[in-house]
């Protein structure tokens, strides 16, 4: 009987602590979503009531969608009495500018972003045009532009905005050091982990088991899983982000993904074994003549080709994925015409479901390819050669310079 | 390439390595490294349990063994022990008949010269006595029959010729 009480007491606790927690989630996303304002806005396509109907629009709404972004916008749409309006929330602005360091919420651009609101801060006239900021010169009240569309009166500033692009990596940053904390935290309740953990466990596992270890071997694996790890899932966390409605396009900027690539490089550089660097500058085994050449095509190889082929590799494969992913939504208004609105809806659905599917398995795929890769250079540079033919041999050492 | 360029933002470019920085090192610390470690250890435990097993099962294999060899063992020696005895019985039995039949031949032995003795102090008194006798029976004979020379001579001779004979 007493028994029976303990564990009614129990499932009673802990049906409490749940709901104390739904209701916690509750609150957070009541707070987030109550701070989204509607902004009524000055969009460039206002004449035509925001509607994008041409192929014209299409693209430059794409392309809008593509570039990073200074506030965030779930939704737009047009009210009865002809507003723009935009659901979301803006974030702030942080500029360096010649008079200083700048900051202000980017609400105050009103969502425009060919430059013709002007914004006064402190003395600085700030203008935004195609998601960048520019300064004004000091006697300019206006942007002029020149027949390709550059502004003439106005240069770019350094721009350390919390854009939509940095929101969404501190978002995923947050995500990252929750979850793995948690599982972390897991390992002292018992060596099984509950709950997330469970998930989390073999991910950790497989960058450790099949990504780390094959690639930089056995001894030095250790001191780069942080990184990896980091990277790994970083990079796939933001790739899923961006094919959920909410919009990030993160891993698909491309200084994004330049950042990560240089961090690959300079991890190798740094760590590079002597045999690495005796290779790569003095190639042993080959005539005198040719190892000034080699030396040449090895280091470019190295300092240049490979990061840029990581960083275009990702960014090139997110970015298609989303032009794809929006050009067949956008098929339904492009075959309306032709097709009649039932058919062209279909057509777009089926095609955009199908490749969204797609896009799901890539950005895993490439959050894979890159730590991947990342491994194997880290391999390539820390790896000490017994003996002068063993990269002949085994087949991981330099026949792997064509893969980049 | 332009559009490139372009669309790079040294801010952002600045910003993600700040937040890159920040989260490897805090999700090394807080994460990466207990979640490794105790991975490992996990790891090193399973191995050692899965060791510590194979060690009991060639233990057991080994007792077994040596349970085997022991058993064997005492059922050869039991063997050899009850071969022994039987051969201890044996000899016993045969040790014990000889001894009798010895016994026996040598009790034989002494009855036959006892009995020869007896037979022959019994020849012995019988000569005696068939001495005596027959030299009563020659006084008397003598007595009666030295009457004559004649018969005295006849009876010598005779008496000469049983003499020879005996």
């Amino acid at each position: 009987m007493h028994g029976n009480l303990e564990t009614i007491n129990s499932i009673f606790s802990k049906g409490m602590m749940i709901a104390k927690k739904s209701i916690k989630c509750l609150a957070v996303l009541a707070i987030v979503f109550s701070s989204f304002n509607v902004f009524a806005g000055g969009g460039g396509t206002s004449e035509k009531g925001g509607q994008i109907n041409t192929p014209e629009d299409i693209k430059g709404y794409i392309k809008h969608h593509l570039a990073d972004s200074h506030d965030f916008t779930l939704y737009s749409y047009t009210n009865d009495a002809g507003e723009r309006k935009h659901v979301g929330f803006p974030l702030p602005v942080i500029v360096w500018t010649s008079k200083g360091l700048k900051t202000f919420m980017s609400s105050k651009f009103h969502h425009n972003d060919d430059g013709h609101v002007v914004v006064d801060a402190d003395g600085v006239k700030l203008a935004k045009i195609h998601s960048k900021i520019y300064e004004l010169d000091a006697d300019a009240e206006h942007v002029s532009f020149d027949e390709t569309h550059h502004a003439t009166n106005a240069h770019r500033v350094m721009d350390f905005s919390i854009t939509k692009s940095v929101f969404g990596m501190l978002i995923a940053g947050l995500l990252l050091f929750l979850g793995f904390t948690s599982l972390a935290k897991g390992y002292k309740k018992g060596a099984i982990p509950t709950g997330v953990g469970r998930v989390l466990e073999p991910l950790v596992l497989y960058v450790r088991d099949e990504i780390a270890r094959p690639n930089i071997g056995e001894k030095k694996y250790k001191k780069f899983m942080p990184y990896l790890l980091t990277v790994f899932f970083f990079i796939w966390i933001l790739n899923l982000l961006g094919l959920t409605p909410i919009g990030f396009n993160v891993t698909g900027q491309i200084a994004v993904t330049m950042c990560l690539a240089l961090f690959t490089a300079v991890i190798y550089l740094t760590n590079g074994s002597k045999d690495f660097w005796a290779h790569t500058l003095w190639m042993p085994g080959v005539p005198v003549i040719l190892r000034p050449v080699l030396a040449v095509i090895e280091l470019v190889g190295f300092v240049l080709i490979k990061p840029f082929s990581l960083l275009v590799r990702l960014f090139a494969n997110i970015t298609a994925g989303h032009f794809v992913v929006m050009s067949l939504i956008a098929l339904m208004i492009v075959l309306k015409k032709d097709f009649g609105a039932v058919a062209s809806t279909g057509m777009s659905v089926v095609l955009a479901t199908f490749i969204m599917v797609i896009e799901i398995l890539v950005a895993f795929l490439q959050a894979f390819i890159f730590t991947m890769l990342s491994a194997l250079f880290i391999g390539m540079a820390v790896e000490e050669h017994d003996h002068d033919h063993a990269h002949n041999e085994d087949g991981t050492g330099y026949e792997d310079t064509t893969f980049i | 390439m332009d559009q490139l360029l372009n669309d790079f933002s040294p801010g952002l470019f600045f910003m993600q390595m700040i937040i890159l920085i920040v989260l490897i090192v805090l999700l090394a610390k807080f994460a990466w490294k207990p979640i490794l470690s105790s991975l490992d250890e996990r790891e090193e435990g399973i191995q050692n349990a899965l060791d510590e097993a194979e060690r009991a099962r060639k233990e057991m294999q080994n007792l077994q063994a040596d349970n085997d060899r022991l058993l064997k063992e005492a059922r050869a020696e039991r063997d050899a022990m009850m071969k022994e005895a039987r051969e201890i019985k044996d000899k016993i039995i045969a040790d014990a008949k000889e001894e009798a039949s010895q016994e026996a031949s040598k009790m034989i032995e002494n009855a036959k010269a006892t009995i020869k003795q007896e037979q022959q102090a019994a020849i012995a008194e019988l000569k005696k006595n068939v001495a005596e006798l027959s030299i009563g029976i020659a006084q008397t004979v003598v007595k009666k029959e030295l009457a004559s020379q004649e018969d005295q001579l006849k009876l010598v001779e005779g008496m000469l010729q049983d003499v020879t004979l005996n």
